[in-house]
C-alpha cells in the first residue's frame, strides 16, 4: 500500500488501509525512542513549521519532539506573537511559510476547515493538529494505537466517547477512524452537546453514561471545553461530574479492564475523577508516547506522499 | 426611432408565444410581433439564432451602494445585470447609510441617474438605520420614490413593530418584503444544521429560524389584511407554510434564489466560502421541495438575492 | 520481469548458509563476542539460519536482531511513498560485539552503507563483518563481504531474485531480466 498524500487534514478522507498503514508506520517508530540515541536521519535537512493559532503545550511539543527525532529542523510559530496580529490572513502566513522553503507547516487553528484551505493554497504538506470543531486526526490515531496495543485488533471493540460531542475535534476524528476499522461506536453526552446528524456518522447515541459503559471495551473521555463555544448552554461543572463523571464507582459497573483513555490535559473533577485517572484502566500517559510515534509515522508519510 | 428586431426566436411567456418571429418597434413601443414584416426601419438588428425576449425584473438584489462600493456599485452591477438580460433591478435597502429617509433616497436617485445601465427601483427600509426599533415615515418614503419597504439583511424582531409597519405599507401602497430570519434561533451559524454541518464542524443554521419567522409575519399580515411578500425562501416547511395560507386567502406571495433550486449543502463540504449563504444552502429534499414549489406556483418569483462581496471578504477561514 | 536461469537450488542455498556459518565461527575464532544482525526482510531469514547453524556446530546461542534500514536510506526524496517502514529489533547490546550483518544481495552497497549508518546509532561494535547470501557486483561505495554464499556476475538490467522458504515456501536463487 502506497502513501500518495501530501496532506494529513481528517480521518473523513482515509480509507482503512491508509488509517492501518499509518498505525503499523507508527509502530515501526515507537522503537525509536527506546533508544539510546533517539535520532533517525528521515527527514535529515526538512523544516517543519508549528503554526499555532490556538494555545496548546501538549499537542505542540508532541510534534516538535516527533519532528526532531526524525532529524528534521522545528520552528514554532504562536500567532498571538506574529503578525497576524498585524492583520495577516491565514493564507498569507501560509504563503510566507512557503517561500522560507519550509517543506510540512503543522497546523492548528480555531476556525473548522483551516486546514483544508491552507491544504489548497499551498504545494507543501499540511497537517492537521486540530482545526475548530472539524478533526484532530493525529489524537485518533494515537488513540486508534492505544487501543490497538491494549486490546488487540480494533474490529469488534464496543468503544464509548463521552463528553462535549458537539464541539469535539477528537469525537469526530475518533469516530470516523474507529468506524473505518470497525468498531462499534457509542457517543454519550447530555442532548444539547449531541450534534445533529450524528448518528449518520455510523455511532450510537446514549445520554446515560452507565448504559454506554455497560458493554463497552475502551471510554475515551472528553475535556469539557468551557472555552470553545461561548454561545451554547453548558451544564455546572459539579453537576456535569455527578451525571457523566468517570469514577471508579461508575467504573467498577462496567467490564472489568475497561480502557480508560483522555486527549488531555484532564479536568480532574470534571470529567473524571483523580482516582479513575491515576488508576490502573488509565492508558493517559501511554497515549502521549504513543503520540509521539504516530506524528513521526505522519510527518514521514506526508513528506514521502509530497515527493 | 423605429427598430426591426429579424428572425429572433421570440420568447413572450405572457403572450404564450415560442417561435421564430420579427418584432417592430415605433416610436419606442412594440407595434407587431409576426413573422416575416418587411417594413423599412431606421434601425435594424439580425436576430437569427438568437433569444428576443421580454427584459427580466429580479426583484432582490444588493447594489452595495451608497458605502460599500469596494463590493459593488451601481455601474457595474447594472452592467452585470444588462448582460444576462436582467432590465429592471429592486435595490434593496441594507446600504450605508440605509434607504430609511428621503435624504437617502434621494441620494441614491442621484448616483442611479448617473451610472445605472438599466432600470433600478428602489426598495426603502422598514425602521431607522435597519435597526428595528423605529418605524420609518412610509408616506415620505413613497413620496421619494420608494416602491417597497423591507430591513432585507435583517427581519424585525418586534412583533408590535412589524403589525405596525404591514398596516403602514398597506396604506401607502408599498410592497412589504420579509428576510424571515430569528437571529436567536439561527445563532451565529454559517451552513445548514445537519449531519453535514456535524462532520464539517460547523456551527449550524436550523431551518426553524426560517420558517418559525414566516409563520410569525404571514400571522401578522393576515391580522391587518395587509399583503406581504416573503423573500428567499430556502427550505420545504416554508414552502408548505405558504401554500398553506395562500389556500386562507392571506394576501402573501413569495420567491427564491437560483442557488436554492440548484444547490444543497453537499457544495459546501471542502469549505467553499462562494457558497456560503443567508439562509444557508440546504438539504435535497429541500431543494426538491422548492423546484415543486415553482411548478405549482406556489412561489411566485425567482430573485437573485445578488449579494456580492469582496474577494478578500471570501477568501478566509469558513 | 522475466525469469532467466536458476542459479542456486534448495540444497545450493543450504549448503551455503552453513558454509557460511563455519567460515564466521573461523573468523571469530569461536563465538565469544559475537551477534547477527539480519537486514529486513530476507537478511534475517539467514541470519536467524545462521544463528541456528551456529548452536549445532558450537552449541553457543549467538544474539540475533533484525535491522530496519528504511530510515537511513539515501534515497527516501525520491522513494515516493514506496518506503515501508518496518520495525527494528535488536533487544542486545551491540557495544564491544563482533557483529555480522547478514543480508541477502550485495549489490551497490548503499544498503550496507545506510546500515552501518543505523548501527552507529545503536552503539559501537568493536568489528561489523558482512555475510551474504549473493554477491552480484556493480558497487557503488566502497564496500566489500567478508562472507559470501556465491558471486554471480551480472549484467545492469538483470536482477538477483533470492527466494527463502520462511517467505517464499522454496530456497532457491534466480536471475531475472527487467523488461
Amino acid at each position: 500500500m502506497l502513501w500518495t498524500r501530501k496532506d494529513l487534514l481528517g480521518l473523513e478522507y482515509l480509507n482503512r488501509e491508509e488509517i492501518e498503514l499509518i498505525l503499523d508506520t507508527a509502530s515501526s517508530f515507537k522503537e525509536v525512542s527506546t533508544r539510546e540515541i533517539k535520532k533517525v536521519p528521515a527527514l535529515r535537512g526538512k523544516t517543519a513549521v508549528n503554526l499555532f493559532y490556538e494555545p496548546s503545550t501538549r499537542t505542540r511539543v508532541s510534534f516538535e519532539v516527533a519532528a526532531k527525532r526524525l532529524s528534521a529542523d522545528v520552528i514554532n510559530i504562536a500567532a498571538e506573537t506574529s503578525s497576524v496580529r498585524k492583520g495577516e490572513t491565514l493564507i498569507d502566513t501560509g504563503k510566507n511559510i512557503q517561500a522560507l522553503k519550509a517543506d510540512i507547516v503543522i497546523i492548528r487553528h480555531n476556525c473548522s476547515g483551516a486546514a483544508n484551505m491552507l491544504a489548497r493554497a499551498l504545494d507543501i504538506s499540511v497537517v492537521n493538529a486540530g482545526d475548530g470543531w472539524h478533526e484532530h486526526p493525529t489524537q485518533a490515531l494515537l488513540d486508534m494505537l492505544t487501543l490497538q496495543e491494549k486490546l488487540g485488533s480494533i474490529r469488534g471493540l464496543h468503544v464509548t466517547i463521552v463528553g462535549d460531542i458537539a464541539h469535539s475535534r477528537v469525537a469526530r476524528s475518533n469516530i470516523w477512524g474507529l468506524t473505518k476499522l470497525g468498531a462499534q461506536v457509542t457517543v454519550c453526552a447530555p442532548e444539547i452537546l449531541i450534534p445533529a446528524g450524528i448518528e449518520k456518522m455510523g455511532v450510537n447515541i446514549s445520554n446515560n453514561i452507565d448504559q454506554a459503559l455497560k458493554n463497552a471495551d475502551a471510554v475515551n473521555v472528553l475535556r469539557m471545553q468551557f472555552e470553545r463555544d461561548a454561545n451554547a448552554a453548558f451544564p455546572e461543572q459539579l453537576e456535569y461530574f455527578k451525571k457523566f463523571g468517570i469514577t471508579s464507582e461508575r467504573l467498577a459497573k462496567a467490564k472489568k479492564n475497561i480502557i480508560v483513555m483522555h486527549p488531555g490535559p484532564i479536568n480532574r473533577g470534571i470529567e473524571v475523577s483523580s482516582e479513575v485517572a491515576d488508576g490502573e484502566n488509565s492508558v493517559i500517559l501511554e497515549q502521549v508516547t504513543n503520540g509521539i510515534a504516530v506524528r513521526m509515522a505522519v510527518l514521514f508519510l506526508v513528506s514521502q506522499g509530497k515527493g | 426611432m423605429n427598430i426591426l428586431i429579424k428572425g429572433g426566436r421570440v420568447i413572450d411567456p405572457k403572450n404564450k408565444i415560442d417561435a421564430v418571429m420579427d418584432i417592430l418597434l415605433e416610436n419606442g413601443k412594440i407595434s407587431k410581433i409576426a413573422k416575416n414584416i418587411t417594413t423599412k426601419t431606421e434601425t435594424f438588428i439580425d436576430a437569427h439564432g438568437k433569444i428576443v425576449a421580454p427584459g427580466i425584473v429580479d426583484m432582490h438584489v444588493h447594489l452595495r451602494e451608497p458605502g460599500r462600493e469596494d463590493k459593488e456599485t451601481v455601474s457595474s452591477a447594472t452592467a452585470a445585470a444588462a448582460s444576462a438580460g436582467v432590465t429592471t433591478v429592486l435595490a434593496m435597502p441594507n446600504t450605508h447609510p440605509a434607504m430609511d429617509c428621503a435624504e437617502n433616497i434621494n441620494l441614491l436617485k442621484k448616483i442611479i441617474s448617473k451610472s445605472a445601465k438599466i432600470n433600478v427601483l428602489i426598495c426603502a427600509a422598514i425602521s431607522r438605520g435597519r435597526l428595528g426599533q423605529e418605524l420609518n415615515d412610509f408616506v415620505k418614503l413613497q413620496k421619494a420614490g420608494a416602491l417597497a419597504v423591507s430591513d432585507d439583511g435583517s427581519s424585525v424582531d418586534s412583533d408590535v413593530l412589524m403589525l405596525a409597519a404591514l398596516k403602514a405599507a398597506a396604506k401607502c401602497r408599498l410592497l412589504t418584503i420579509c428576510h424571515c430570519e430569528d437571529k436567536s434561533l439561527s445563532c451565529f451559524g454559517v451552513m445548514n444544521i445537519g449531519f453535514n454541518s456535524t462532520r464539517l464542524g460547523l456551527r449550524g443554521i436550523s431551518k426553524a429560524s426560517e420558517y418559525k419567522r414566516i409563520e410569525r409575519d404571514i400571522k401578522l399580515a393576515e391580522k391587518v389584511k395587509a399583503a406581504v411578500h416573503i423573500a428567499h425562501l430556502s427550505c420545504s416547511e416554508s414552502v408548505e407554510i405558504v401554500a398553506k395560507a395562500k389556500k386562507r386567502g392571506v394576501l402573501v406571495t413569495c420567491e427564491t434564489a437560483p442557488h436554492y433550486f440548484s444547490l444543497t449543502e453537499e457544495a459546501l463540504l471542502d469549505y467553499d466560502t462562494n457558497k456560503k449563504m443567508n439562509p444557508p444552502l440546504r438539504a435535497p429534499s429541500d431543494l426538491l421541495a422548492i423546484k415543486q414549489g415553482l411548478k405549482d406556483g406556489t412561489i411566485d418569483a425567482i430573485a437573485s438575492d445578488h449579494a456580492p462581496h469582496t474577494e478578500n471578504e471570501k477568501n478566509i477561514e469558513f | 520481469m522475466q525469469i532467466k536461469a536458476k542459479i542456486m537450488d534448495t540444497e545450493a542455498v543450504e549448503r551455503a548458509i552453513t558454509r557460511i556459518a563455519h567460515e564466521i565461527i573461523e573468523k571469530n575464532k569461536g563465538t565469544e563476542g559475537l551477534c547477527l544482525v539480519g537486514i529486513r526482510n530476507r537478511g534475517v531469514h539467514i541470519a536467524s539460519r545462521l544463528a541456528a547453524c551456529v548452536k549445532k556446530i558450537e552449541n553457543a546461542v549467538v544474539p540475533t536482531g533484525a535491522l530496519d534500514i528504511t530510515l537511513y536510506r539515501d534515497d527516501l526524496a525520491c522513494a515516493s511513498g514506496r518506503a515501508v517502514v518496518r520495525k527494528t529489533e535488536i533487544d542486545f547490546d551491540i557495544n564491544n560485539k563482533n557483529l555480522v550483518l547478514v543480508d541477502d544481495v550485495l549489490y551497490t552497497g548503499r544498503t550496507i552503507r545506510a546500515a552501518l549508518d543505523a548501527l552507529s546509532d545503536f552503539g559501537r561494535p568493536r568489528s561489523i563483518q558482512l555475510a551474504v547470501l549473493v554477491d552480484r557486483g556493480h558497487r557503488e561505495l566502497p564496500i566489500r563481504a567478508d562472507f559470501v554464499g556465491k558471486n554471480i556476475p551480472t549484467a545492469c538490467n538483470e536482477s538477483v531474485e533470492v527466494r527463502l522458504k520462511e517467505s517464499d515456501q522454496v530456497d532457491e536463487v534466480l536471475i531475472a531480466v527487467k523488461e
